[in-house]
């Protein structure tokens, strides 16, 4: 039964990461129609930006976490400003190709700079140790990056859904010519919304840095299995992006207890009989 | 992806014959090529990508349709053929028709799933597809993991054709590449490939006209897996190797980028990206990283100012000058 309940931790844990990459992906797809591709580099790069404030600035996990955001994001802000924003009369399959090679491009230079091995990164002291639950150890970082990460994705759903500013990206999802005319800058919603999606795809590679090693592919196969998710929710709903990745990675969780062999391509397997039976996605709506 | 394509399908006569015409100079370039200097192995290797950007291209320029897991048909074939060549001792004709019909069918599972949905949606499912069969490939025990099917004998060809020499096998390649090249160009200037542009032009309007949008698009699909297959049965029988680098999703990417590179949607378009992406890789081996980091300069130079590639600017320009 331990196996068991840490199989499902480690589900929980794996799910809270599905849920905020997938949650970025939606946000950008929603108002810029592009298959964000760079969002595990942009993830890594997180992980890679607490790194260097701990190692190189003495910067902690908690400052970390508030300034990783920020720059990862100025940073996609920066790329749509300078290259997608030249894409959207285009197909929208030349963003997923632009974004495809801006992620071997930062993935190279990593790997250049830092080879493919993984660089630790201490769990910060407050969090260290766990607690005895009786039935299984909880360690107490793990506990965190749950409740941090429903927090996160909790609290983009309700700026999406219920405040002013999020009816405007709304608005502008459905018909960004109407919306501009109504004076409301859209151009600065899109690099903002980008800059959100990417910041949060940052903000995961923070939590993440302590419980997977700090290397320049982590983001690679993960961004695949994330497609996997958004396909399997459909990315018509905010609350579907978050439900979908917590419950994918329980099920892969339960997968590697019952049957191990299964566990990398559950989620694939899943995805295949979703689209026989509801093309849309779980969540999805028929356009 | 209409808007870049700069050759029109079903071209008049005029074009047609200078398109035969620039095949047969591209056929025999190839054919004195091993002549002046460059190395066969080299060149088989370039042939091989050929073939599989251009069925990929069938796919992308002329069906619309982006796929992000062609590798799986290059590595599925490539597994099949090098196993029934090794493991069961098949003669290399048979090893290969095992190897591209093994691609066939999984081209037409993953097509009727994968039109299901459309556009970006279309290149994730084929994407987690691909990684999905590299999970399967890695774990399955025929094709040893990290090893793969190593030193494939190469045999004889019909029984006949010793294929161990490096210039016999060379032609048999060339041979094979030319065959599927006009093959692909006969599909596009048929009926069949002018009701696939016209669904890529605007579907609604061609199912409108009668036209059963999902089978032309399923139809594609299957022809550019399975020439995608034979590209890997091929490069597998050549290089005595099948492995997982061929199923990686880094090979779907490349493939993408030789056409986009060559030009989208043009005959000849895969064939210059192909030779051009397999030569820099080529020069560019010694120094490790720089190799994606370039590939993905590329990549991001051809979206923002260069989305013809190569072959449509050059008649665009051609065009532009009257000619």
């Amino acid at each position: 039964m331990q196996a068991l309940y840490g199989q499902l931790l480690i589900g929980l844990i794996n799910g809270a990461f599905y849920a905020m990459l997938s949650l970025g992906l939606a946000v950008i797809f929603g108002l810029l129609n592009i298959i964000n591709f760079t969002h595990g580099a942009q993830y890594m790069m997180g992980a890679f930006c607490a790194w260097f404030l701990l190692t190189k600035a003495g910067v902690g996990y908690w400052w970390a976490l508030l300034i990783t955001p920020i720059a990862v994001g100025a940073f996609g802000a920066l790329i749509e400003r300078t290259m997608l924003s030249r894409l959207y009369k285009l197909d929208h399959l030349y963003g997923l190709l632009l974004t495809f090679g801006l992620a071997l491009i930062i993935q190279g230079l990593f790997r250049n700079e830092f080879g493919s091995s993984g660089l630790p990164y201490q769990i910060p002291p407050e969090l260290s140790g766990g607690i005895n639950l009786g039935f299984m150890f909880l360690p107490k970082y793990r506990a965190w990056v749950i409740v941090a990460s429903l927090i996160v994705c909790l609290s983009t759903w309700y700026v999406i859904e219920r405040t002013k500013l999020g009816s405007y990206l709304r608005a502008a999802t459905e018909n960004p010519a109407l919306v501009q005319a109504f004076g409301i800058n859209v151009p600065r919603m899109v690099t903002l919304t980008y800059g959100l999606g990417v910041g949060l795809a940052a903000l995961a590679g923070v939590m993440a840095a302590p419980i997977y090693q700090v290397n320049p592919l982590m983001g690679a196969d993960l961004i695949i299995v994330v497609f996997a998710v958004v396909v399997i929710g459909g990315m018509g709903s905010i609350m579907g992006s978050i439900l979908t990745g917590f419950g994918l990675g329980v099920v892969e969780g339960l997968t590697k207890y019952f049957y191990p062999e299964a566990s990398n391509t559950v989620i694939f397997v899943i995805m295949v009989i979703v689209l026989l039976i509801k093309p849309a996605g779980l969540f999805g709506r028929e356009h | 992806m209409a808007t870049a394509t700069g050759t029109a399908v079903g071209a008049p006569r005029e074009d047609t014959r200078r398109i035969l015409v620039a095949t047969g100079i591209m056929a025999a370039l190839l054919a004195v090529a091993p002549f002046v200097g460059i190395y066969p192995v080299f060149l088989m290797k370039a042939l091989c990508f050929a073939l599989f950007a251009c069925a990929f291209n069938l796919l992308l320029g002329f069906g619309g349709l982006l796929s992000f897991g062609h590798a799986m048909f290059l590595g599925t074939a490539g597994y099949v053929s090098a196993y029934a060549a090794k493991g069961w001792g098949l003669p290399p004709e048979f090893a290969i028709l095992l190897g591209t019909a093994a691609s066939a069918l999984l081209g037409m599972v993953v097509g009727a799933l994968a039109i299901r949905r459309q556009g970006i949606y279309f290149a994730m499912i084929t994407l987690a597809i691909a990684q999905m069969m590299y999970f399967f490939f890695l774990q399955t025990p025929f094709t040893h993991g990290e090893d793969g099917i190593q030193s494939v004998p190469r045999g004889r060809l019909f029984g006949f054709i010793d294929l161990s020499s490096t210039m016999t096998i060379y032609y048999v390649v060339l041979a094979i590449f030319l065959a599927a090249f006009l093959f692909i160009y006969r599909v596009i200037h048929s009926p069949f490939g002018q009701v696939l542009k016209a669904i890529r032009e605007n579907e609604p309007r061609a199912i409108s006209l009668g036209y059963d949008a999902d089978r032309y698009k399923l139809l594609a699909f299957v022809l550019s897996a399975t020439l995608a297959g034979l590209a890997g049965a091929v490069k597998a029988i050549v290089f005595q190797l099948a492995s997982l680098t061929d199923v990686h999703w880094s090979m779907s990417g490349e493939v993408v980028l030789m056409v986009l590179l060559g030009g989208m949607g043009t005959i000849f378009g895969p064939v210059v990206g192909a030779f051009v992406i397999i030569a820099l890789e080529n020069y560019l081996a010694p120094f490790g990283q720089w190799v994606t980091i370039i590939t993905g300069v590329i990549f991001v130079v051809c979206v923002l100012a260069f989305r013809r590639g190569i072959v449509g600017e050059l008649s665009a320009w051609w065009k532009s000058r009257g000619g």
